[in-house]
């Protein structure tokens, strides 16, 4: 009944969906795919042959599959299939593969947060999300590398070993969501949903050139996200383009009774309709964003992106961002602080690591944690316990959460002016291996313009926009105020049907 | 040695384990003495990327709490993480509230032998209980979390107390009050009521001397002995010139000594901070109102209703309010229109008795308040006797008989027949003529032993009044 | 901010961990230029500002009171590594 390959689909599809501009490696956008599937040009499992062969192929160069669900995905494939066959409406993606990164709780898999503190854990319940993709038809396949608890941007530092960038194999795919972006970019999944707690998101998908949102916090229930940072931390997707990466934010935005921060009146519904212009919309564009630190051919590239935003007629407003000094000591207190808290629980006695050296209870607990957790992992539990210890607790800790306000604010005041914030998502393109693993300081500071609308709590849209000199991808961010996920997809729409620069592929012949 | 005298000074935490259905952040429910872990979920045994969802009656029990406890309730609070790694807590936190508690500034009256005194109550919170742990020599630490997740009340007290006899009122009254609200069944050895005690001694005027914090404290019993002990040790250690280490001591009842804990659970800085898992409470004026409306009847107002309103005597009352069951059992009884006073009576006399006979809690009691009813009307009106009486309530304590078909068929209805009386009383009389010339010749008592008989001939149905008139009669005439 | 090694020991206390000598002298020097960094947030005006512990101001996110069934103790007990079939178990140690 269903003979077609991808490949011959694909070929199809190519000729009148995808811009002419694309010679090279061909594979489906989820929805396109979704919708062969409906039109039953193609079965789920042959779907799923296509990707487990291409991940089989291509991964040993990219290390961005940390687990393997093939018996699982093959069984869930099956009740899907025969749903399609009976024309059941399960959602706008039934039968698309997604794969999983690996700090997100999959029932039966194991879930180790790319760290050997939880070696062999294997949880036994599905995060909320998982429960949503596996009620909307999706098929989950697999777990996604990361850095070690989701404390990173370069995807280096888990128990997997690094993640490798696919347009560049010598270089880092970005953090910590590294796995997600990488996977994503290669084409080796559609979809990839990705957590970001201070733009582990986007900063990768900047680096690898795909798409991704890090919705409002609250939007997406966080019940099964193995906890960074609580108050920051919040599940999005990572795909080709925004009208996947919509689709996938749609499925997962319903209600959960379990998460208490899961505020969102009801889940988000996007329009279909599109339109061409963006007239009348106002873009601020912080201009200290752009002053030392950041690489000429990204701020070039952001201020290109502004461009075609006013060509398809928005109005750009330079500003000044206020606090900017403050937002990388106000968020790795906040962060560091809540996580030397949420990673407590791994002893090595109820799961993972259990240190075989231990003679007594405070061994095991010490011996278990010293010997389970990397080195980037212990600093931010250590620097969390100190702003939280008795005596420094008012001058770090308590004082960030004032400059978190203050922030807040400041975001607040400037969502009364602007629709939305443009800005670069990272100071570079993708750096390579080892490069700044051993510089924290400078680590941390490279987060300076994602962290912003993880202290404010609000959505960002991450978007390729062309390619440096080296030739490698370059992203922006477009920030908007809280809730507003559907402005955002709007405008990334317009920017999208307007450039070519997502949909162009890495090469995978390594 | 100076002569200034020793005072000791102390402060309580209690702590309240809820009777909520389920737990405070995740649907198990909360029990005691099931198999391990046989109620636990990923919530409450912390399993990576779990996240706690209040239960909203935890609020409500501690509003309630905080409204008889003359408290302030905190429109705007919220929770706060403590860290602390130890077994018994999964997450390694506990989620408690520091920062802003939900009930702050109250107070209790306790009776002393210098009349009231009021303790004031500087906050309580709700709180998760850890679970237990069971140390085996053999087998090591054996870790069960069915107790994970329990909701607590801390209620926590100003330092107000001056000695044992204060405390322990305080804890009678508390335990009451929890009882009454129905929030908590007050079980000290079940460990459902926990008390930890600070104290200090300092000499009279001086200023507060350094505090130890004793745990541990099962029983009443437990706490008297503790405090008697350790406001000794302190003294002791002072006057020989020593001073007092602030620690936490944990007290052994068994060798009725307390000893101090490791000193790493000493030094503790648990880096409180606000729990981001969960939203804060804001508490409505309608919210509250709702539940000053719902809030029940205590034991002190019962006593106050029993003496004023219906003449119950000072110690009915209090054998009447020492437990809920019999207290209510009580107004239930009233209720059905029975005589208050002859009601009281019954409850703190025959029912108790029989409970004790039946080895039974007056909780486990079940009898219906209106056959009590009927009865106590039944032998006001003198339609029955005493001895009838008590054995009709026995029938319907251990059978539940219906009391008038029981008086009919055992023909118990109080005879009050004069001439059936009179028959019964000529047939004694004649049988025993040495007790007639007994009481003839001035043996007042051979009168009762008359009587006796004469009930006895009335199968114990007549009235007692009414066959002492009768022999009366006789002899007079 | 200087972090000596009784600090540096101390909040190896609060973490429940133990470091080795190369990892002590490398955290010890990253902790001092992070918090020299963070030392900035000192000079930041924040007198009236309440703290902020939520991106979005709201509040009573209940459950009401119902019980559900519990997990099955095999699966709480899956992943322990030492167990006995009831409770989880931790070897030996001093009380």
């Amino acid at each position: 009944m269903i003979t077609n390959s991808v490949t011959d689909i694909v070929e199809n599809s190519v000729t009148h969906s995808v811009a002419p501009s694309i010679t090279h490696s061909v594979a489906p956008s989820a929805l396109e795919l979704a919708a062969l599937l409906k039109a039953k040009k193609i079965s789920v499992a042959e779907v799923l042959d296509h990707y487990f062969g291409a991940i089989e192929k291509t991964d040993p160069h990219l290390n961005s599959f940390l687990a393997l669900a093939k018996e699982s995905a093959l069984a869930q494939a099956k009740i899907v299939q025969e749903k399609l066959n009976l024309n059941e409406t399960l959602s706008s993606l039934a039968g698309v593969p997604i794969a999983i990164k690996d700090n997100i709780s999959t029932q039966g898999i194991k879930t180790a947060c790319a760290s050997k503190m939880l070696d062999g854990y294997v949880p036994v319940y599905d995060a909320s999300v998982v429960t949503k993709l596996k009620q909307a038809g999706m098929i989950v396949i697999g777990k996604l590398n990361m850095d070690e608890f989701a404390m990173g941007g370069s995807s280096e530092t888990g128990i997997g070993g690094p993640v490798h960038n696919p347009w560049d194999l010598s270089r880092v795919a970005g953090g910590s969501s590294g796995g997600s972006a990488a996977a994503v970019a290669a084409r080796l999944v559609p979809l990839a949903l990705g957590s970001d707690t201070g733009g582990s998101i986007r900063q990768p998908c900047s680096f690898c050139g795909i798409t991704g949102i890090k919705p409002t916090y609250g939007a997406v229930s966080r019940y099964g996200l193995i906890a960074y940072a609580s108050s920051l931390d919040q599940i999005g997707p990572m795909g080709v383009n925004i009208d996947d990466c919509a689709a996938l934010l749609k499925i997962i935005s319903g209600p959960c009774e379990k998460d208490s921060t899961w505020v969102l009146d009801k889940p988000f519904d996007f329009k279909e309709s599109q339109p061409n212009r963006l007239d009348g919309v106002k873009i601020g564009l912080p201009i200290n964003y752009f002053a030392d630190g950041i690489d000429k051919e990204v701020a070039e590239s952001v201020l290109r992106a502004a461009k075609e935003f006013e060509n398809a007629g928005a109005t750009i407003c330079e500003f000044e961002m206020p606090l900017l000094d403050y937002v990388i000591p106000t968020y790795y207190i906040i962060a560091c602080a809540e996580a030397s808290s949420n990673l407590s629980r791994y002893d090595g006695l109820k799961y993972g690591h259990l240190s075989k050296n231990a003679n007594t209870l405070d061994e095991i607990y010490r011996l278990s944690r010293s010997e389970g957790f990397g080195i980037e992992t212990k600093r931010r539990i250590m620097l969390g316990s100190f702003v939280l210890s008795s005596g420094y607790y008012e001058a770090y800790y308590q004082k960030a959460l004032k400059a978190r306000a203050l922030l807040k604010k400041a975001y607040d005041q400037l969502f009364e002016q602007y629709n939305f914030i443009i800005s670069p998502v990272a100071p570079t393109s993708a750096y390579r291996h080892g490069e700044n693993i051993t510089d924290p300081l400078k680590m941390y500071i490279a987060d300076l313009y994602t962290v912003g609308a993880n202290l404010a709590g609000l959505p960002a849209v991450s978007l390729p926009c062309g390619f440096d000199s080296e030739g490698l991808p370059l992203g922006f961010q477009l920030c908007g105020n809280a809730f507003k996920e559907a402005d955002l997809i709007m405008a990334s729409r317009v920017y999208q049907a307007r450039t070519g620069h997502h949909l162009k592929k890495p090469e995978v012949d390594f | 040695m100076s002569k200034t005298a020793w005072e000791t000074v102390i402060g309580l935490e209690v702590h309240a384990e809820l009777l909520t259905g389920s737990k405070i952040f995740c649907s198990c429910a909360t029990s005691f003495g099931d198999a391990p872990n046989t109620l636990v979920c990923p919530i409450c045994s912390g399993m990576p990327g779990t996240l706690p969802k209040l239960n909203q009656s935890v609020v409500e029990y501690a509003i309630r709490l905080g409204l008889v406890l003359n408290c302030e309730i905190t429109k705007n609070c919220k929770f706060d993480r403590k860290n602390y790694f130890y077994p018994d807590l999964p997450k390694a936190y506990q989620v408690s509230q520091l920062y802003s508690p939900i009930c702050r500034n109250g107070y209790l009256e306790i009776e002393t032998e210098a009349g009231q005194k009021i303790i004031r109550i500087s906050e309580i919170h709700m709180e998760e209980d850890a679970g237990k742990l069971i140390h085996d020599k053999r087998d090591g630490t054996l870790m069960d979390f069915n107790r994970c997740g329990t909701p607590l009340l801390e209620i926590v007290t100003e330092p107000d107390f001056e000695n044992e006899v204060e405390v322990l009122d305080f804890l009678e009254k508390m335990r009451e009050i929890l009882v009454y609200l129905n929030i908590c069944d007050g079980k000290m050895q079940e460990g459902s009521l926990r008390c930890d005690i600070n104290l200090s001694v300092k000499k009279e005027g001086a200023e507060l001397g350094v505090r130890t914090e004793m745990k541990n404290l099962n029983s009443f019993k437990a706490v008297a002995r503790a405090i008697g002990d350790e406001a000794l040790r302190q003294t002791q250690i002072l006057s020989r010139g020593g001073f007092i280490v602030q620690e936490t001591r944990r007290w052994d009842d068994d060798n009725g000594l307390s000893y101090a804990m490791r000193s790493k659970e000493n030094a503790q800085d648990y880096r409180y901070f606000p729990e981001p898992d969960l939203l804060p409470l804001n508490i409505s004026e309608a919210w509250l109102s709702e539940i000053k409306k719902s809030l029940p009847e205590l034991a002190h107002e019962k006593r106050s209703r029993y003496q004023n309103d219906h003449g119950i005597t000072p110690k009915d009352t209090f054998a009447l309010t020492e437990d809920k069951s019999l207290a209510d059992l009580f107004d239930d009884v009233i209720k059905n229109g029975a005589d208050p006073q002859e009601s009281a009576h019954l409850i703190c006399g025959e029912i108790k008795r029989l409970l004790n006979t039946a080895g039974l809690a007056p909780k486990e009691l079940r009898i219906d308040a209106k056959k009590l009813a009927q009865l106590v009307n039944l032998v006001i009106k003198g339609e029955i006797n005493r001895s009838a009486y008590k054995e009709t309530v026995e029938a319907v304590f251990n059978f539940d008989v219906c009391p008038l078909e029981y008086i009919e068929t055992k023909g118990l209805r109080m005879q009050n027949d004069d001439n059936l009386i009179k028959k019964a009383a000529a047939y004694v009389l004649e049988e025993n003529p040495g007790a007639v010339s007994d009481y003839r010749s001035g043996k007042d008592k051979a009168l009762g032993f008359l009587i006796g008989q004469t009930m006895k001939e009335l199968k114990g149905t007549g009235n007692p009044g009414a066959v002492k008139k009768v022999l009366l009669d006789y002899f007079e005439a | 901010m200087k972090i000596d090694d009784k600090l540096l020991s101390y909040l190896e206390d609060l973490s429940c961990l133990t470091l080795t000598a190369s990892e002590k002298s490398q955290l010890s020097d990253d902790f001092g230029k992070i918090l020299e960094y963070m030392d900035i947030l000192g000079g930041l005006d924040t007198i009236d500002v309440s703290e902020m512990s939520h991106p979005f101001p709201h509040v009573n996110a209940f459950r009401p009171d119902t019980v559900k069934e519990s997990t099955s103790r095999e699966l709480i007990l899956k992943n322990a590594p030492h167990h006995n079939g009831e409770i989880i178990v931790a070897p030996p140690t001093y009380e």
